[in-house]
Parts: structure tokens; sequence; C-alpha cells
């Protein structure tokens, strides 16, 4: 590279640092990692979803060759509290016990109820089969309305109540008014059906132990080692000191890997217990009942508009299913969302209610979008139905409704600043790019023919809000930690540069892009950078990732901490060069004096200068290294425009997807390739939700779509290819301009999606499919009848 | 147990195993090579795939002791000389790869492709890909990389 | 998961794997390519004591004509059946089904006779047996005999063969110059078929002279569907097939299970069931 003539990293489609290692095998997941002496545990689960513990006997379990021991809920209770939910949402919510094994109940198929260790993983798994547990079951809670019922059930007896919470938001004008003077009214109930994550990569734990001195390194596949650490302190006693806690390779997460997991809890126990390493993996129909599920909500939507289209109102009433206990953020993923149904429309009231419910299932929390999906499905669904209702074109209705880009920044109905966005610009591209006028002409055609296979269209126009968080809105939203994200960055005495990051990727490219971030800022090459993460002993502050915020929050952090050293290195540079600061220019790495050019130092010869620091200006602490610690002032706001075009077999109720066209904006782009790759994936998701994956319960509460055979994850053959392109308008609250990518294709196809399958059959007089959109329901929805489950 | 002698990318190793134990579980925890990962108990995922004298498997539904006398290339074992093969360079430039967990299985089943069908269609990569599983990429830049792979002389060497 | 402990013996002739399996009793269980053993052990949904492993007997794969008859050895792996010249030509419709069994992974290890003996009603290739009106060739410590498939699928997951006895080979007369069609429905490509049919024409003069139709996953056993098979004798054009494919469905007690009630398995039997026939017919 020429020095002077450096072209921006930002922006350029670099391939990935992060693939060597993954494309050859030499990888470094938890399941890998080997200690001597290392045992392995295995967990037994109630197969039944609520029952008393009458009994548990593991001695059995202990006289079997190779186990070394074996633990009930109560033999591991002293020294290991209650599981933690960080996000109380409201003052009076109830907050059960949630003990990491069962002592004397399990509330869901999958509770965990003991814990045999052995020497290697088939021993334990043998030794499960011989523990004796004795249930005397108790009666399932599952629907969410008869939960709340005054004699229903009760999931938690103590607690009298399966209600966990009411969260209500107001704004605007009062809805009952806006209702009465509005044209149209609608309402609809919308199910979000509970998603199984299915990261590739099961969870797992290791613990290595250095009984000696109390200290303990925790290995888990978790995307949040830093938040991990301080919340495995708390529930153990460890002091947070003595524990280190290493996310290794992390083979994806989507959010299920955002939680502080009861095994977690219980290896590191063990360990304490045994003095020994131990490990403990998941196998996949095992994370099915063990690891968090997604979704779960029941959403009464209500929206009121003018004949001409124009949206007065919207009240949304939701019943959000907790599962049986709450998990880290479980009752907040409803509440993210709350301030997303109004999404890129202008209205005169908002009216929402969340009331949280506890059931006998696997407890709900965090899945890619978390909230935002669920939003932005209900309110893009009722925008076709008020379009349908109004005889008027679906994109012709958001058009009217929609915020203008000249009405940039503009303060949302539900309490928002939308810095940014250009909703027409991303539509029009999206609507050019998928043939709209020419696939409806098709579609009338069909439609006179009588084809069987009817064409229908959607439309998704969608915004989220990323970048969490500002640490003040999260103060007021009741969580109880901070959303900034921290960077510091080491210059080498040899010239090159390690940036340390508090984000803590699992397939999301951080290495590259971080590199990318921190090159142009320092002007040195890409290939000198190196990105350390994910273990609390190396970078030891941080908040992980999770909601599209690592870019935002922690690449803005990389940005911010590189310019510290450029202006350290500025001083040096002055300094040495015998120059004022103001007269030093610094392109492509090097810093020259204004006028003669001759008179330069390149960032690397400043880096070791600073290293001997034989000669810096006085009063100068050594080394030109920094940090950066962001609290961001706002979130961010990508938005695109979304267009699915599916044929339905009217025979058979099959759906294909026959073209998928997006445009999203993301805000500027450090890497175009990275950028397009989570677009894919987050699609991928989105359409899984409306076609295939449910996780369903059969009325005992056992879960029957419980293993990967059951469970439709879609493969090649199942999804389309994508058409994806972008708008660029640059985020104002950030540095770099950048908003999130790592939820918009989930949160935007889902509506999409349903919203054509809706559209191919509403000839045939049909408003609704219930997700997935199963061949099965597809075909009763035609013949007008209910769904049979 | 049951004495076994199985070749693994080149090398031959011989130990006494439970008749229970999995090829993937020999591979892993006996012979500690790991880059061939477990991703499910039902084998959906495909995560696993290796290839056993020839053809790709699904090595946590086969038995160790099946692999008797076999011979079996894992992820580990593509590169030469650390010369990574045409497969591998185009997941790379085709960003085919996120988390990086199913690739080792996705790379043994596009290679079990391209061996039966060196020019295949859009459709009959997806078709011979149906039985691994990613969470990451939508499949899409998979794709592309398994037909740039196959059509690209240069980089199939 | 891991499965449970068992012993495991590699015979090398059918004798011994027949006298092995006599030895082990009711707890023995054949291993043949494990595509649907294995995963079943690993989630504990099966405990056999004993496991004979007769992957390397020799003579037990590949395929061979007597007379007008096909037979295709049972550890034939799913990918040899696919590449079979003799299979493609002779009994064509198990190649097609054969090609949408599971996965190529799983194809290079799953046998033809270990599916049939597996004998789940949602797999693909026991309906197309039924189609084909195959025999089924066993070895016991009694010798051989041969099995009607109609007689060889008893219920769910259960076949006419004893304990002891090996499943050696499938004898198909040949089909050789009739049109043939499996339609698979699934709800995703790994998925099992919520409903496969099989079908086979022959046709005379533009008509169907004869038709046999083979259902996945319409019962706890596979079935044939005796009453569209008669109605559809005769039918020349695509209106009378799809008139004869309303009974299809007649005489099957489908399942519920997670991706289908029975009703719309019964609706599903019936629709396919004439698109099956017209693709084996030619007139689609």
């Amino acid at each position: 590279m020429t020095e002077g003539a450096v072209e921006a990293e930002v922006g350029r489609a670099r391939l990935r640092k992060e693939d060597a290692r993954l494309l050859t095998g030499q990888t470094n997941w938890t399941d890998n990692i080997q200690a001597a002496g290392m045992l392995h545990l295995a967990i037994l689960r109630s197969p039944m979803a609520h029952a008393r513990l009458e009994r548990v006997d593991v001695s059995p379990a202990r006289e079997l060759p190779g186990v070394v021991a074996a633990f009930t809920g109560s033999d591991l209770a002293e020294g290991m509290g209650s599981l933690p939910c960080a996000w109380p949402v409201t003052e009076d919510m109830v907050h059960p016990d949630h003990p990491p094994l069962a002592v004397d109940e399990v509330r869901h198929a999958g509770d965990p109820v003991a814990v045999v260790v052995a020497r290697d993983r088939y021993a334990a798994a043998d030794a499960l089969e011989a523990v004796e547990v004795e249930y005397e079951p108790l009666p399932a809670v599952l629907d969410l309305e008869a939960a709340l019922a005054e004699d229903a059930p009760l999931v938690h007896a103590d607690k009298g109540t399966n209600r966990c919470y009411d969260w209500p938001l107001r704004a605007g004008e009062d809805y009952a008014a806006v209702r009465e003077r509005a044209e149209v009214v609608l309402k609809r109930r919308y199910h979000q059906q509970r998603l199984i994550a299915n990261a590739m990569e099961p969870r797992a734990v290791v613990v290595t132990p250095l009984a000696a001195s109390g200290e303990y390194t925790v290995y888990s596949a978790t995307q949040i080692p830093h938040i991990l650490r301080v919340m495995l302190a708390m529930v153990t006693g460890i002091p947070e000191h003595k524990l280190r806690v290493v996310a290794p390779d992390v083979g994806g997460g989507f959010g299920s890997k955002l939680q502080v997991y009861g095994e977690e809890a219980i290896a590191l126990a063990v360990a304490r217990r045994l003095g020994r390493p131990v490990k403990w993996t998941e196998s996949r129909s095992e994370g099915y009942l063990a690891t968090h599920h997604g979704r779960g909500m029941i959403q009464d939507v209500e929206i009121a508009a003018d004949r001409d289209g124009r949206l007065r109102g919207l009240k949304v009433d939701l019943l959000a299913d907790m599962g049986a206990y709450l998990m880290l953020v479980t009752p907040g993923v409803p509440i993210l969302g709350a301030f997303m149904y109004p999404a890129i429309y202008k209205m005169d009231s908002y009216e929402f209610r969340c009331t949280g419910v506890f059931t006998t299932r696997t407890p709900t929390d965090a899945y890619r979008g978390a909230g935002r999906p669920e939003a932005t499905y209900a309110i893009e669904r009722i925008m076709d139905e008020l379009a349908a209702e109004l005889g008027m074109d679906p994109v012709e209705l958001r058009r009217r409704n929609w915020i203008r880009h000249e009405e940039f920044p503009y303060d949302s109905i539900a309490g928002l600043t939308y810095d940014s966005g250009n909703y027409e610009a991303a539509t029009d591209k999206a609507l050019a790019l998928f043939g709209y006028d020419e696939l409806r002409e098709e579609q009338r055609k069909r439609d006179e023919r009588g084809d069987t296979v009817r064409l229908g269209i959607g439309v998704s126009t969608y915004t989220e809000m990323c970048g969490l968080a500002p640490s003040r809105v999260l103060r007021d939203l009741r969580y109880a930690a901070g959303g900034w994200e921290a960077a510091s960055i080491r210059m080498l005495p040899t010239g090159k540069v390690e940036v340390v990051t508090g984000t803590s990727p699992h397939g999301q490219g951080h290495v590259t892009s971080w590199s990318q971030i921190a090159a142009d800022v320092l002007g040195v090459p890409f290939e000198d950078v190196e990105v350390v993460h994910g273990d609390t002993r190396a970078a030891p502050q941080g908040m992980d990732t999770y909601g599209s915020r690592s870019l935002v929050v922690g690449g803005a952090a990389v940005h911010h901490a590189a310019r510290k050293v450029v202006d350290k290195a500025r001083k040096v540079a002055a300094h040495l060069l015998e120059a004022s600061e103001r007269d030093l220019e610094f392109t492509g790495g090097v810093f020259s004096v204004k006028g003669s050019p001759e008179a330069r130092k390149t960032i690397q010869e400043v880096a070791f200068e600073a290293f001997t620091s034989h000669d810096l200006p006085d009063g100068m602490e050594p080394t030109i290294n920094a940090g950066h610690v962001l609290d961001p002032e706002n979130f961010s706001y990508p938005h695109g425009t979304h267009l699915c075009a599916v044929e339905v077999d009217t025979e058979t109720g099959m759906t294909r997807i026959r073209s998928y066209v997006c445009v999203d904006d993301v805000g500027r782009v450090v890497n175009p390739m990275i950028v397009e790759g989570q677009v894919h994936g987050g699609l991928a998701q989105g359409i899984a939700q409306a076609l295939y994956e449910e996780a369903v319960y059969d009325d005992d509460g056992n879960l029957l779509s419980g293993t990967m055979a059951d469970y439709l994850v879609p493969s090649a053959v199942d999804l389309p290819d994508f058409v994806t392109d972008r708008t660029e308008t640059p985020a104002e609250s950030n540095p770099l301009g950048v908003k999130g990518v790592g939820e918009a294709g989930t949160i935007a196809s889902t509506p999409a999606v349903v919203g054509a399958v809706v559209d191919a059959l509403r000839p045939l007089g049909v408003t609704d499919v219930p997700m997935p959109c199963t061949p099965e329901r597809v075909w009763r929805a035609i013949h007008g009848e209910e769904d049979p489950a | 147990m049951t004495r076994i002698s199985v070749k693994v990318d080149g090398t031959t190793y011989e130990d006494e195993v439970e008749p229970r134990l999995l090829l993937v579980h020999h591979l892993r925890d006996r012979l500690g090579l790991t880059g061939t990962p477990v991703g499910c108990d039902t084998s959906n995922c495909g995560a696993c795939t290796v290839d056993l004298d020839g053809v790709s498997v699904k090595s946590c539904s086969v038995l160790a002791v099946q692999a008797d006398g076999c011979a079996v290339t894992t992820v580990q074992g593509l590169s030469t000389d650390g010369e990574w093969t045409g497969l591998q360079k185009a997941f790379h430039e085709r960003h085919a790869l996120q988390c990086g967990y199913c690739t080792p299985g996705m790379l043994m089943a596009a290679r079990d492709l391209l061996k039966e069908n060196p020019r295949p269609t859009a459709d009959e990569v997806r078709h011979a890909l149906e039985g691994n599983l990613c969470r990451c990429t939508g499949y899409q830049n998979i794709v592309r990389a398994v037909l740039a792979a196959a059509s690209d002389e240069e980089v199939r060497t | 998961m891991i499965p449970p402990a068992f012993d495991y013996v590699r015979p090398h002739t059918v004798e011994e794997a027949v006298r092995a399996l006599a030895d082990g009793g009711e707890d023995a269980k054949v291993l043949a390519g494990g595509q649907s053993l294995l995963p079943l052990m690993r989630l504990r949904m099966a405990f056999p004591q004993l496991l004979v492993d007769t992957g390397r007997i020799p003579g037990l794969r590949g395929s061979r004509m007597e007379g007008d008859t096909l037979v295709v050895g049972a550890m034939t792996t799913h990918h040899g059946v696919l590449h079979d010249a003799l299979v493609r030509r002779h009994a064509g419709l198990l190649a097609a089904a054969t090609a949408t069994v599971a996965d190529p992974a799983v194809r290079h290890r799953g046998t033809l006779g270990g599916s049939l003996a597996h004998a789940d009603p949602a797999a693909d290739l026991p309906a197309v047996i039924l189609a084909l009106e195959g025999e089924l060739v066993a070895v016991g410590p009694r010798g051989r005999r041969t099995i009607p498939a109609r007689e060889f699928f008893t219920d769910y997951l259960e076949t006419a063969l004893a304990p002891d006895e090996l499943l050696v080979e499938v004898r198909l007369p040949s089909t050789d110059g009739w049109g043939f069609h499996y339609e698979k429905f699934q709800r995703v490509a790994q998925a099992y078929a919520i409903v496969g049919v099989a079908a086979l024409v022959r046709r005379d003069n533009g008509s169907i002279a004869e038709a046999r139709v083979g259902l996945t996953n319409m019962g706890s056993t596979p079935l044939r569907a005796p009453a569209a098979e008669e109605a559809l004798a005769g039918a020349g054009d695509a209106a009378a097939v799809k008139r004869a494919a309303g009974e299809a469905a007649e005489g099957t007690r489908p399942s519920r299970d997670t991706s289908a009630s029975p009703e719309y398995r019964a609706h599903l039997a019936r629709v396919l069931t004439g698109r099956a026939v017209l693709a084996a017919a030619g007139m689609g």
C-alpha cells in the first residue's frame, strides 16, 4: 500500500480473517476443550410439564462404574442462588425463584432434576438411567388466557397468580376518542408461535478450577461472557475477580446464547465441589427443552383509520408467554417490541398493554429480533388488512402514512426519535427490482384464468430500533445494566495493532469489520490489525453481542478509541518533528508537517518512540494506547422494504416462494459482503417462522416437536435465492453512520411472506393464515375452516 | 471392547473401542480430531459429515466399529501442505460461512457432490446439500461457492 | 445423545449372521446401514442387547436378473440402487422413489433391505415395493423363505420377519415399459412424507390398462389403494384419472402428527394420486 494514497477500508468487501480456522477445522468450540482429569456432566430432566418431586435418589447412579458423583437439587442448593432476571419491567412484577436444579417442583418438560458426573460422556449418559425419581403430577398450565382465570391452576403456587406483570404505554390523544371519530376500525388477533433458535453449535460449558486459589475459568458457548461473569458471581457467591469467563469459538446464537443458564451455574458448582474440570454439552433434542425459546405471544391489534387511508390510532393488547421462569431478559422482550408497533407510520394515538403470563413450558427469552419481529408482523399484517378493507394497494396505504424523508429527525408516537431514514427511496428501489406492477398484472390474469396455483404478493416496510442501548433509557425501562460498549487499542512496539473489544462475536465477523474500522482511522494496513475478544481476562470490559448493537456501539467505540490513539500520536509526532500539532497533517498513517513533506513520522514510528518513551513531550504518559467506553446517545433505526411473491397450490395448500426482493437501509456499510450475508441469514429465519417452524406442545405440556426431525429447520432446498440491495442513509447518532443489520432480515421477512400467502388467497375469502402457514393450515383457510390444533 | 484400525486423514490409528462408540466421538474424543463437530442427535444437521471410503457419511450415524479397516477424510485432511482446496477457497471468497459450525459438513457434502457431478446446476447443489443445515447464511452464498468451485478449473485442482 | 451399550458381532456369512441372531434372541437386531436404527438408539428409543452387523457379508449387494425378475441384494445402499442400471430399467419406480429418500450422505449408508425391514409407514420404499408387487427373501435357522410384499408389512414398525431371520434379497417382477412416478409431499426437504404416492401404470391404446397405487404414511403400514386402482383401469383422460383418484383414501387409516391431520392426509392422498398417475401415464 502506498503511503498517503490509501483506499478507505470502511466500505470494502474484505474477505474474513475468521475463515481460515473455520475452513480447516482448527476450531475451538467449547466441546473441543480437554483438560487433564476432566469429568463429564449429564443432566436428568423432567419428562413432565408440572410435578412435585416426591423423591429424587441419585445413589444408584453413584454405584455405576465410571461415575464420580451425582447430585440432586438439594445437594447443590447451598451456595447456589436463583438464576437471574435482569429486567424487572414493573415495580410489582411477580418474580419467582429459579433454582438451576429443581428442588421440590418441576415446572416444564426439561426442567433439570439431577446431575451426574462421570469419567466420560458415555458413562454419564448411562448413569442418568439409574437415577430414581418419583413425580406427583400437577396440572399443566398452557393456555395464556385460561392461565389468567381466577381458578386457574398455578405455575408458582406461592405467588398466587400466573400473571407476571402488566405493562402499559399510552401516547398521543386518548385512544377511545380517536377510535370513536375514526371511519374504519379493524381488529385482528395474531399468534406468534414459539420458536427454537437452533444455533448450529449446541450449548456447552467447561469449568476448570484452580482449587488452591479458589479461581475458576468458565468456558461457555455464550454470546455474553462479560454479563455471564457478573451474574455467575452473584448466583454462586464466587468473588467476581476469581472468575474468568471465556467465549471460545461460538457457533451461532441468535439470542439463545444471550442467557445465564442453569447448566453454567451447575457446572461451576460441581467443579467447585469436586475440584476437577467438568464439561457439559447439550444434545440437540435436550436443547429443545433446555435452551430458551423465542416469541410465544397472542397479539390483539386494533387499528383506526379514515376512509382515505390515513391512520388515526393503534391499540395493541399482548399476552406474552414467559414460560415457567423469568430468565435474563424474559419479561423485557415484548417491551422492546412495544415501541415498534407504530413502526414507520404517523398516527394520533397509540395504546399498548402487555401482560406477561407464566406457563408450564420452557422459558422464553430473546430470539433474533426479540419483540421487534412480533411488533412488525402485527402492524404490517393489519396494514394489509386495512388496505384490503379500503380497496387500496397495500404499498399505497403505507405511502400515505409513513414519515417522509424530509421530516427526519422525527419523534415517533411511541416516544422514539428516528434520526434518519428514507422510506420512499428504499420502497421505490424495491418495487422496481421486484417488478411489482408486472407481478400484479400476472396475478390479475391468473385470477381471471382460475389457476389452481395462485400468485400472492406481500410487502413489509419496516423499521427497528437497534444499537442497544443508551444507558439512561435502559434505566427508564428498569433494565438492570447499562448499554455502553468498550474498546481499547494497543499500538504494539513493532507497529502492529491489537484492538480489544467488549463485543463477543459468534459468526458476525467482528474481527474483520473492527480491523477495517481501526485500519482506517490509524492508517495502518488491514492485515496489521488483530482483534481480541470473548475473554474477560483479555478483554475485561464489555456488554457483549445482541440486539444488533455490536457495530453501532462496539464498532463505534473502536472508532473513538482509534481517534484517541491518533490524538496521542499527534502529540508525540509534533514533539519529534519539532512542529506544532496544528501544523501536522495525518494521512495514510503518516504525520507530516504542512509545507515540508520530508518532515514526517509514520504512526508505527511514533508507536515505537512511545514504547521506548525516551523522548516524549513533558508530562505525557508512556505509550499511545487508548481506550473508549461509548454510551450511545440514541438507538439506531435501520429500515427497508421487503417484497415477496409466493405461489400457493390451492389443491394441496403448499406455498412456494417465487421471488424475494429486499432493499435495506442499514446506514453506512463497513463490509458489504458481511452485510449481505447477515441479511440472507435473517431472511432465512424470518421465512422459517412464516412457513416452517413451531415448537408444538400437546395438551399435557410435552414438546411434540422435540427433535430436529420434527422441528423443521429449512434446508437449501426449501429457501429461494434472494435479491438484496441497499439504500444508504447514514445514522446521525454515531460517527460511523452505521445502524446495525443482524436482525433486519428476520424482522421484515415474516410479514412479507405471510402477507403474500394471504394475498394469494384473499379473493377466496381468506383474511389470515396462522403461522407457520403449513399446507394444511392453508388448505383449511381456503375451505373456511379453523385450524384443528 | 473391539479392536479397530481406522485410517484418518492419512494416519492409521488402532484402538480398542466400545462397539457403541460413534465414529464422530472416536474422531473427537479418542483421536483429538475436533475439526468435525456434532450438531444434532437425529442425523438431520450434517455438521459431522466426513468421507468414509470415498463417500460422504454422517459420522454421528456410523459406529466406529463399522469404520474398521476403512479410510476417513475429515475437514482437517482437505488441504495439502497448507494449500486449500478449491472448495475451501470458494467458501472463503463467496462468504459461504458465518459462525462456521456447519462448514466442515458443508465442505464434505459439497466435495462429494463435485466428485459425482463436477458441473452441477444450482438446483442440484441445493439438493445435494439438503442434509446439511446452516442457520447463519440462508444457503445462498454456499450455493454460489459450490458453483464457483465447480466452474473454476484453476481453483479446483 | 449416546446410544446404550450393546454387544457387537460382524459375521462373514449369512449363516453366521442367522446363528448370531438366533443366539441373541429377542434382543438381537440386525445392523444394516444403521441410518434408522442408530438415531433411535441415540435417542434411547431402542435398546438392543446385540447388534449383528451384516455390512461385510459378501453377496448381499447389487442386482441381477432371474428371467423377468429383478433381484436386488438387501444390503444394496440407496445410492447403489439409484445408480443401478438394472433397477433403473426394470424397477424405475424404485429408483425414482429412492432418489427422494433422506439426503446423499444417508443414502450412502442406508440400505434397501434395512429400510424395508424397519417398516416405517412414513418411509418411501415400503409403499413402492408394495406397488411393484415384490417379494422379500429371508433366511433363518429353518431355511430360506419368500414373503410377498403384501404379507410382509404387518403393523407399525412390524414385519413378518422372525427375530432370527435375515432379509437377504428383494425380488421385483420387471416393470420395464410401465410408466411410473413417485409423488412425495413433504413440508421441508428433510421431513418425512406427509403422504407419498407410488404410481405404476401400464397403458394400452392411450388408456390406462392397469394401474397400481402404493401409499406412504396413510396408515400403520404402507398400503395399496385398491378402489382407486380398479377405478383407474380404462381411464382415458385426465378427468377420468382425477375422478378415479378420488377413491385413493378408501380404507386408509392415516395418523395425526404435528404436520397433518387424518382428514388432510386423506385429501392429499386423493390429489396426489391423481398427479402421480397422470405423471406415470404421461397424461399430465
